[in-house]
């Protein structure tokens, strides 16, 4: 079920980049070829792979319980949140609770994770900023 | 000797103390993360190239540093396969086999020193193939006109799969996705912009170093914190006495004419479109069991089982090398990670390399050369400080994987939309893998899918729009013939390779190559 699940995205996927590839502005000055072709045998390609997983499906892979479904989903969404608040928080301060969300969720105790935690954020951040002199976010306390 | 004099020069761009300090550094990392479960060469090397950009190294530092981590990943895949019984990567599986049985009898010291030597002969000779043939694989490409490129880069992606593919299907749907992703951005030859919905973040493209560290490093994350608190978790696993760790030289001259049969056998498999050092390991393994095993003593601890797939492996792992240096198009996993590298850098792998940038190459082959000499040493001796680092648990591992992976990307282009562009290619990873579809495709497209439609389209374009010279040369034929077979040979074979490849070791949460 969950091939003819993909398959059916993978046909929709493939009719989008066709059509999303059929709009693509054509300049005057083109080749013989056109900025066009290549995209369509691309979605064709994915179109036929598509129409495959839904004729003759691979038996489901075991997909986690809910639980760690919802698992997997939070950590993308702190990762989400990471990228967007890490120009806002610094480097250090936005490291140290994603770190340490992430040991916690992986099996820390809390208190052990909020250790593991900042010292992965400050590890980083001797390393890589004070020895190596890379670029990380500055919040608004200059770290 | 040209070549001789070519490799002299190398070796000075390679012997200056920064160089020397990269490879060592390189060798160090890489044979860590190869030891540890779940990180394999393509993720180690993946997370380090924004690194290597962000600290502005140069063309050959940067490469010096990196096919060290790759070299150094393939030594480190053992550890973890002789102490847990868990490959550290997909082609070190094989070393389970008889690694495990020879540290369940004390003996884990012996198999980990003698399986170092066998890298390192599989290595060291791989080496000198790659610089022997490469060459003269570059004289062959020089005859390749953008059709010919067009038909190599189809039988590329054709043979990725490798013989042991489950559903080529998926790896086709793979290829056109990574193939799609490169199309965003503005169209290098016309400049108009392609699937860009209005999106200025994405005029310039996806960039394919955010991608590659979305799908392998990221994805990992997810994988792990899926498997916790079930039986997959690998966190609790008994601890192993190392015991001596000088292995006798009767037992290394045992197994010297096994090494010396896998090394030739590695190698072929790595450089074969395709195979690459997975299937290299597994060849090697099941030939030298046909061919020595008299007393059925492989599969309970028998030296030469260790010896077999550690050579075959690191060999193929060189022979890999060849194409992706002297065609521009990978054979593996990990060298499609490298060629990222390559491009990143502005150096565009072929037969152009070999004689606009001769410094790199021959740099790059020196570096190789005293990477191997550098890890003979380190693996030896020091192997139980790497055996340590197993004990760090994927806790606390994972997290510190994931933020660096953050930092490299953040540190490029210091954009939150890259990040998140990440992530979502973490989550998107993680689904892939859960429905069998190979990431490596979707790289490979990604990184060649602009190189392939130029090639394409100057092709038609010299020939006036006129399609049929893309199978019009001799040289086109035979290389979409080969695609096809490629392509095709899977699903009529593929069942029994994988078969067999299941029944000699069930393998969880393998990796790519």
């Amino acid at each position: 079920m969950s091939d003819r699940i993909f398959g059916g995205i993978g046909l929709v996927l493939a009719i989008i980049f066709a059509w999303q590839a059929s709009i693509i502005q054509e300049s005057f000055l083109s080749d013989a070829v056109g900025p066009k072709m290549f995209p369509y045998i691309i979605a064709a390609v994915m179109a036929a792979a598509s129409i495959y997983f839904l004729a003759k499906p691979d038996p489901a892979p075991d997909w986690p319980s809910t639980g760690h479904l919802a698992e997997i989903g939070l950590a993308a969404l702190v990762m989400f949140a990471y990228a967007l608040l890490l120009p806002e928080l610094g480097f250090v301060i936005a490291t140290s609770v994603a770190a340490a969300y992430l040991t916690w969720r992986l099996g820390s105790r809390p208190v052990q994770s909020i250790v593991i935690g900042v010292a992965t954020s400050v590890g980083i951040y001797v390393i890589f900023r004070l020895v190596l002199g890379l670029s990380l976010a500055r919040g608004p306390l200059g770290f | 000797m040209e070549l001789m004099s070519q490799l002299g020069d190398g070796f000075a761009v390679a012997l200056t103390w920064q160089n020397l300090a990269l490879a060592l550094m390189g060798c160090f990392l890489g044979t860590i993360m190869g030891a540890l479960p779940g990180l394999g060469p393509s993720n180690g090397v993946a997370i380090l190239i924004p690194l290597a950009f962000t600290l502005g190294l140069g063309a050959t530092p940067s490469l010096i540093l990196l096919t060290s981590v790759y070299y150094g990943a393939m030594y480190g895949g053992r550890i973890s396969s002789i102490l847990l019984n868990i490959p550290g990567d997909e082609p070190a599986m094989m070393t389970c086999l008889d690694g495990y049985p020879m540290a369940q009898q004390g003996r884990a010291g012996e198999a980990l020193a003698l399986s170092g030597v066998a890298s390192f002969v599989g290595a060291f000779f791989a080496t000198w193939g790659l610089v022997l043939l490469a060459p003269q694989l570059v004289k062959v490409a020089l005859l390749f006109g953008p059709a010919e490129y067009f038909a190599l880069f189809a039988l590329a992606f054709a043979t990725l799969g490798g013989i042991s593919s489950t559903n080529q299907a998926k790896s086709a749907f793979a290829a056109a996705l990574g193939l799609g992703l490169a199309m965003i951005g503005v169209d290098t030859q016309t400049g108009v912009p392609r699937f860009t919905f209005g999106e200025v973040h994405l005029y310039d493209g996806i960039d394919f170093l955010v991608a590659i560290v979305g799908l392998f490093a990221l994805s990992e994350v997810f994988i792990f914190l899926e498997h916790r608190g079930t039986e997959r978790d690998i966190s609790n696993r008994p601890k192993m006495e190392i015991g001596r760790i000088i292995p006798s030289w009767s037992l290394i001259r045992s197994c010297i004419p096994t090494m010396g049969r896998t090394t030739v056998l590695g190698f072929i498999a790595g450089v074969l479109p395709g195979a690459g050092a997975s299937l290299g390991s597994f060849i090697s393994y099941s030939m030298e069991k046909r061919l020595v095993d008299r007393k059925k003593t492989f599969g309970t601890g028998d030296p030469r089982g260790v010896a077999a797939p550690e050579a075959g492996n690191n060999a193929a792992a060189g022979g890999a090398l060849v194409p992706m240096l002297a065609l521009g198009v990978p054979g593996s996993g990990t060298t499609a990670v490298l060629l990222a590298v390559l491009l990143a850098l502005n150096i565009t792998p072929g037969p152009l390399l070999f004689t606009q940038n001769p410094d790199v190459v021959w740099g790059l082959i020196a570096a190789l050369f005293i990477g191997n000499v550098m890890l003979l040493a380190m693996n030896i001796p020091m192997v139980g400080l790497f055996t340590r680092v197993l004990l760090v648990p994927p806790r606390i591992l994972m997290p510190i994987v994931a933020m660096i992976s953050f930092v490299g990307i953040y540190g490029i282009s210091g954009s939150s939309f890259d990040l998140m562009v990440m992530v979502g290619f973490g989550v998107m990873g993680w689904v892939l893998r859960k429905l069998d579809v190979p990431l490596v495709p979707i790289i490979l497209g990604t990184l060649l899918g602009n190189e392939m439609e130029v090639n394409f389209r100057r092709a038609v374009n010299i020939a006036d729009g006129d399609y049929s010279v893309l199978v019009s040369s001799p040289l086109t034929i035979i290389l979409w013939t080969v695609a096809i077979i490629g392509f095709i040979l899977p699903i009529l074979v593929g069942g029994v390779v994988r078969r067999r490849m299941r029944m000699a070791k069930d393998v969880e949460g393998s990796t790519v190559d």
